[in-house]
């Protein structure tokens, strides 16, 4: 996997940044998060960012892995980019799979789904990040955080 | 990881059964499987269970990890059981609301709390 550098004392002025091309394991799921979640704590964000950060993170990459992912080889690795800023932190993940629609995914909190095992990633990553996009016809989700304003 | 080394700390109080974690992170797809494959195995091995899943210093928890516990509620319910959650730090109970799940789950704000309420 490459190796950003976010080890470099960040100041307003030098957003830190990275890419990496992790598989489906538990060794390179955890360099993405602990890149961004480091980056995020750098920048003195507070606890509740790196919580919500931690669960966007983990719960796109499965996703990618698992659903945009089924059928492919088990090492298809997928695209991380992230940057952190002192506002925001921007992530992109871009699956090979062959993408879905987003609007197909039914709504885990209706009644009917509520006692269903699987569908609240997508639900959980809407709610903890700012903004949510999905490009390349679903094979690529952007999601992005915004500092909460202080005593917020 | 060999099989056998167990993810969780197992306790019996009377006729309940107490349960909690040895990871702070419940994200791992292979150890959630286990996690689920254990719960199902103490489950099994009684008539009406009584199970407590404290999750004390548990810092994060994933979709799948929920997905598990759903499936060990249906369980424990399809055999007359009962199943109380406790300890749940409030970051994650944030994510149990906001998926609604805190109407499925009987949530208990600490353990002697979710041992009193058995019936």
């Amino acid at each position: 996997m490459a190796n950003p550098s976010p080890s470099k004392i960040p100041s307003p002025d030098s957003p830190v940044s990275g890419t990496f091309n992790p598989a489906n394991k538990r060794a390179d799921i955890d360099t993405v998060e602990k890149a961004v979640l480091d980056a995020v704590a750098a920048f003195g964000y507070p606890d509740a960012s790196r919580f919500a950060m931690r669960i966007a993170l983990e719960e796109s990459m499965v996703n990618a892995f698992l659903h945009g992912h089924r059928g492919l080889p088990e090492d298809t690795t997928i695209e991380v980019k992230f940057q952190v800023t002192k506002d925001d932190v921007t992530v992109q993940i871009t699956d090979q799979g062959p993408g879905f629609n987003p609007t197909s995914v039914p709504n885990p909190t209706d009644d009917e789904n509520l006692e269903l095992p699987s569908g609240r990633g997508l639900m959980l990553i809407q709610a903890y990040m700012s903004e949510v996009r999905h490009e390349l016809d679903g094979r690529r989700i952007v999601m992005v955080y915004k500092r909460p304003s202080e005593g917020g | 990881m060999p099989a056998s080394e167990s993810r969780l700390k197992v306790k019996r109080d009377g006729s309940i059964i107490e349960v909690q974690f040895r990871d702070r992170n419940i994200l791992d797809e292979a150890n959630i499987q286990q996690i689920g494959e254990e719960i199902k195995g103490i489950i099994e091995a009684e008539a009406k269970p009584k199970l407590l899943i404290n999750f004390t210093d548990v810092d994060h928890l994933s979709s799948a990890a929920l997905g598990t516990l759903i499936t060990i509620n249906n369980r424990v319910r399809a055999i007359a059981g009962q199943l109380r959650l406790s300890n749940i730090d409030p970051q994650i109970y944030q994510v149990f609301v906001i998926t609604k799940l805190n109407k499925i789950f009987e949530i208990h704000e600490n353990a002697d709390k979710a041992r009193a309420s058995f019936k």
